[in-house]
Parts: structure tokens; C-alpha cells; sequence
């Protein structure tokens, strides 16, 4: 993207101001590197969000922004169903709920290095990962429905975790509102054999070593010190929420709100009967995803208790990065019920705010920043200022800086894999090429992405964390 | 990347996060046909896929473009929850309707090669026109 055909209002927030149909201007936060880095679709696509109705302050695109489906992933957009606010499956995203969860081990690096290759493959034989791979849980009758209801809290009540993990979870790990029988009978069927899956593409399982704190105070109140080592699930709701996604975004694009200027922007009405079933289907999703997560971090729990007995796997945080969320905000001086569309980035609530559970009243809300298998990820806080910059909100991973044709010509799986060994990085999968599509170099540099958020103001960062083991999907 | 499996005539093109298939023949159904042949091949490498069984799918749509995206979406659910592979694909079409048939076999995960699953297909870069050349082109970008 072109810098000069932006408004510079700051070293890393820059402006489209409303032209032609645009009922807000359009505001990325990232520093010059990071924005001409960006495809041209990104200014597009934000520009073509700022045109829907009952869109509130501004479009805005975080520092990891690219092109996404509609939305670009790294937007965030909030509507007031007062003014006629949209809903918008592809402002959710396919994969509805995908996010990162992060555990503590209770252990340090020194204790894992003499057990990181057998704890690797005991990761690799419990957590199904990749295509064709299947979990344990059948359901039976109407169970899935149970299921769609309850999130993390039905999957805690099925004997997977522990009630402690749920205070933990955005929400407390249960989205209020879920409507299962908005589900269709094809997105249950997908879902019948993918319960405690991780799936493929850009989800993984990592061992990380905390690398750098940079604030020690906050790092003190989430519990993290230097050395520690940590867990983090990435992936989302699966079959069920793909096929979620699938079915809304067909039903959007023919009986939806229109014109609108691109068909992949297909919405309605929040206050209309599809917004209103897509709303019903996309909490159920989520809760998809959330069940998920939970039964993956069971399943880690047992591989750590297979090999490092002595380890205590709590729960730090759980986010969720394609949503949408009812939340309250201040427009013109008055506190509003706005949905708040955040695909591909994540709630940034500072300390104080009363969504959040007391154990982090202190410290804000956790923002976990998935990197990949050969670089870093990071855990950044929430700040309050962020809620006035971007509806609180930061970004939520390194964003691909390559598409997957050109990475399979750069790289060979199975040389990336010998070269991060090397490095005392051990990966685990079941597809080379996979691992190619994947490679560190197609992303963008997470250390930029991760300043600039603080930079910004968005989040302020806590840790830097480096990859010891990656289970690839 | 353009496929040399004889013929064969699809490819891939690029998306900022995603992947592009695109499907090109004399007819509509063609275009679709080797639109399906890249999506499979976003998943796994053709070649290693039998074609021992056969799978019946009905779909429909208000206009072309949007036929093609319910056709790869009924071929990623018949892929999903079969746990299976196609390599070989026939379409009919009628007006905005078309019957497809799929001929593969169940997916494992050594032998196929299998790298990434779709999620499914998307109206980003949707097309279903004829080119210069007057040959049918049917395109879209796959999330995955």
C-alpha cells in the first residue's frame, strides 16, 4: 500500500478520510515499514467497510492487516443495531472463534530440555492434527446440541478440565445466546468426528520458552517469568464453523442488506431475522471452538503427565480472534450496545474493565500473538487508551506477508524442518508440503507487528515467547 | 502452478492468506470440473488418488458464479464428511443447476500426501466467463 495516499495523523496512524459512499473514515494503525507492506486490497476492503450501515467512529485495520474476505483479517468494525448495524459472516470469518489459548506449564526450560523430544511425540500421538484426523467424542441424539449450547462449560462438565480454567476464557467460556437449531444439519454432521482436533493450515500446538519480558510488574500479575516454559493451542471451531460460515455467506449474498460493493461484504441487518439466525449460528460456533480448545488442552494435560508428571497446566488466557461480540461503548459522550466485528483481531480490554474476571482486574486483559514455528509469538496486555483508539482491540497474529504458492516454491518441508532442528526447534507433522506453506519467511516480522500495537497504543507488550516444540495440523 | 496431469486444465493463483483455483474448458461444466481438480489439488497431489468410488452431488444457485461456489463448497462437505479424496469430476448443468459426480477414495493422510484441509470456498476473485480465446474460465479463492 502506497503510505502517500494516506493521511499520516501520527508515526503509526494513518487515515482514509470518507470519500464517495464511506459513512466513517478508515484508520490503520502500523508503522511505514508495515504499511507498505500491505496489499493495496486491504485499503480497499476497509474503505468498503466504512460504506455499511450504522458503522460507528471508523473502520479500523491493525498493524498484521492483509487481504482477507470482505473484511480485511486484522479489521475491526462496530455497528449500532440503532442506526440499522449489519452483521456480516464474512467480517467473522470461516473459521468463527479461531483463536489462542495459553497454559502454564509450572515449569522451566531446564526441567523440559532433557524430555522436549519424547513430550513431542507423546503431544503428536494424543492430539489429532491434519486432515482425515478424528477425536474421540461421538455424539449421540441431540449431545451436540448440549454442546453448541455450553462451549468450555459443557466440555469442563464432561470431565475436560477444570472449572478454574473457565474464569479464564472470554465470556467464562460459554457464549450466552447460542441458537444450535440455527445450525444446519451439514455443519453438525462435519463437526461428528472433529471434537479434540487441532485441523491444518496455520493451527498449531507449541512448547514455547519465555524469551524477554518487557514488563515485569504485569508479567508478575499474569505469572510469567523468564525461562518459563508455556503452552499455546491455536485453532478454531472446525468443520462445524466453516460450514457456518459456508452456509450464512451464500443465504447473505442472495436474501441479505444490499447494494453493498463487494459480494463478499454480503450482511443483514442485525435487527432482521437472518441477522438475528446468523447471530443464533455464529454464538453456537463459537462455542464450538471454545469446547475445542478445552478438550485439546485436556489432551495436553495427559501427554505432560505421560512424560514431565511434575508440571501444572493452567490456564493464563483463551481469545478468540474471528468474532463477533456485544459490547458496551462511548459514542459522543453515550455509553451504546454495539456489535463489534473483530476478524483476524483480538479484545485489548484494559485493567479495570468489568468483563474481565477479578484475578486480572489489576493487569487487563491478556492479548496473545501467535507468530510462527520459527520465529516468536508474544503476550501483550490490554490498555484502556485502546478502547477510545479501536473499540478495544489489538492485532492477533504476524499476518502472511506471502501467498502459499510462491512459499511451496521457496521452501521444502522437510529441509525446514532439519534446519529449526538445528536451532533446537522440534517439529511434529504429517505433511511436508504443509510445513512449506507455513514457513517462517512467508509471514511478516511479528517482533514489528508486536511493537507497533504498543506503539500505537493498542496493547503494550508483556513477553516474547519462543517456539521449543510445534505440533503442525 | 499449472498441472501437468494430461488433461488437465487448472491452476492455482495466489491470495494475500489463501489459495486461488482456477478451472478452464470448452463448456461451463468443463471449467467447473477442472475447478474442482485444483481444489483437490490445494489438498493433496491427484495423481496419488484411486478412483474406486463414486459420490452424487445436487446443487443450486440465483446465477452462475455463484453455481460455482456451491459446487467447490459440495465437493470440501463430500471431502469433510467422507473423509475422502477426488480426483476425477463430471458436471451437467441446467440453467443455475447442476449434478456433479465425484470419483475418489478415503483420505490417508501418508500415502496422499494430504497438506492442508479447505474450508471453503469464497466470492473473493469470483468468475465464470469466457476469455479472449472463447474458452469458459471458473474461478474462485478457497479458505483453508
Amino acid at each position: 500500500m502506497n503510505p502517500q495516499a494516506l493521511t499520516r495523523r501520527s508515526e503509526f496512524e494513518w487515515h482514509i478520510e470518507p470519500t464517495g459512499q464511506m459513512r466513517v473514515p478508515a484508520i490503520i494503525y502500523a508503522g511505514e515499514p508495515l504499511v507498505r507492506d500491505m496489499d493495496e486490497k486491504v485499503r480497499e476492503q476497509l474503505t468498503n467497510v466504512a460504506t455499511l450501515p450504522g458503522i460507528q467512529r471508523a473502520a479500523y485495520a491493525m498493524p498484521d492487516a492483509h487481504w482477507g474476505y470482505g473484511f480485511p483479517i486484522g479489521g475491526v468494525a462496530a455497528f449500532d443495531p440503532e442506526e440499522g448495524g449489519v452483521i456480516s459472516a464474512g467480517g467473522v470469518g470461516f473459521d468463527i472463534s479461531c483463536g489462542v489459548r495459553a497454559l502454564h506449564t509450572g515449569i522451566t526450560v531446564d526441567k523440559l530440555e532433557p524430555h522436549k523430544a519424547t513430550l513431542a511425540d507423546a503431544l503428536f500421538r494424543r492430539i489429532p492434527a491434519g486432515v482425515g484426523s478424528t477425536g474421540a467424542i461421538e455424539f449421540e441424539g441431540n449431545e451436540i446440541d448440549e454442546m453448541l449450547r455450553g462451549g468450555a462449560q459443557w466440555a469442563v462438565a464432561q470431565g475436560y478440565g477444570t472449572p478454574q480454567d473457565l474464569e479464564r476464557i472470554e465470556e467464562g467460556g460459554s457464549a450466552s445466546d447460542a441458537r444450535p437449531e440455527f445450525v444446519s444439519q451439514q455443519a453438525k454432521k462435519r463437526q461428528a468426528h472433529e471434537m479434540g482436533t487441532l485441523g491444518s493450515g496455520n493451527h498449531y500446538l507449541e512448547i514455547q520458552r519465555v524469551a524477554e519480558i518487557f514488563d515485569s510488574s504485569i508479567a508478575a500479575m499474569l505469572g510469567l517469568q523468564q525461562d518459563d516454559v508455556v503452552v499455546s493451542i491455536h485453532c478454531g471451531s472446525r468443520g462445524l464453523g466453516h460450514q457456518v460460515g459456508t452456509d450464512y455467506l451464500k443465504t447473505m449474498v442472495s436474501e441479505g442488506f444490499g447494494p453493498i460493493p463487494d459480494r463478499e461484504l454480503a450482511c443483514a441487518p442485525i435487527r432482521s431475522e437472518l441477522g438475528q439466525r446468523y447471530l443464533g449460528a455464529m454464538r453456537a460456533a463459537t462455542n464450538c471452538a471454545l469446547a475445542n480448545r478445552q478438550i485439546i488442552t485436556h489432551l495436553v494435560r495427559g501427554a505432560f503427565v505421560e512424560v514431565i508428571p511434575s508440571a501444572r497446566l493452567a490456564l493464563l488466557y483463551d481469545v478468540s480472534h474471528n468474532t463477533c461480540k456485544i459490547e458496551r461503548h462511548v459514542i459522543d459522550g453515550e455509553s451504546r450496545e454495539l456489535f463489534v466485528h473483530r476478524k483476524g483481531a483480538t479484545r485489548s480490554f484494559g485493567p479495570g474493565h468489568p468483563e474481565l474476571p477479578s484475578s486480572l482486574q489489576g493487569a487487563g486483559q491478556p492479548v496473545l500473538i501467535g507468530g510462527t514455528m520459527g520465529t516468536e509469538s508474544y503476550i501483550l496486555i490490554g490498555t484502556n487508551h485502546s478502547e477510545e483508539l479501536s473499540f478495544s482491540s489489538a492485532c492477533h497474529g504476524a499476518g502472511r506477508s506471502m501467498s502459499r504458492t510462491q512459499a511451496t516454491k521457496l521452501w521444502q518441508g522437510r529441509k525446514l524442518i532439519e534446519e529449526l532442528g538445528e536451532k533446537g526447534i522440534l517439529i511434529r507433522t504429517r505433511s511436508y508440503r504443509g510445513v512449506a506453506e507455513e514457513a517462517p519467511g512467508a509471514y511478516k516480522d511479528v517482533n514489528a507487528v508486536a511493537e507497533a500495537a504498543e506503539q500505537a497504543g493498542l496493547a503494550r507488550r508483556v513477553a516474547r515467547l519462543v517456539p521449543v516444540v510445534c505440533v503442525k495440523g | 502452478m499449472l498441472s501437468l496431469e494430461s488433461m488437465a486444465r487448472w491452476e492455482h493463483f495466489s491470495h494475500g492468506s489463501d489459495i486461488g483455483v482456477r478451472g478452464f474448458g470448452e463448456s461451463i461444466e468443463e471449467a467447473f470440473e477442472q475447478a474442482a481438480l485444483a481444489l483437490t489439488a490445494v489438498v493433496a497431489d491427484p495423481s496419488y488418488i484411486a478412483p474406486n468410488e463414486m459420490v452424487e452431488v445436487h446443487c443450486d444457485a440465483p446465477d452462475l458464479e455463484l453455481l460455482l461456489v456451491s459446487w467447490l463448497n459440495a465437493v470440501v462437505y463430500e471431502m469433510d464428511v467422507r473423509t475422502m479424496l477426488f480426483r476425477k469430476f463430471r458436471v451437467l448443468t441446467s440453467g443455475c443447476s447442476l449434478i456433479g459426480t465425484l470419483v475418489g477414495e478415503k483420505a490417508d493422510p501418508e500415502r496422499h500426501q494430504i497438506v492442508v484441509e479447505a474450508k471453503g470456498a469464497t466470492v473473493t476473485a469470483l468468475r465464470v466467463e469466457r476469455d479472449e480465446q472463447g474458452q469458459w474460465v471458473a474461478q474462485c479463492v478457497i479458505d483453508v
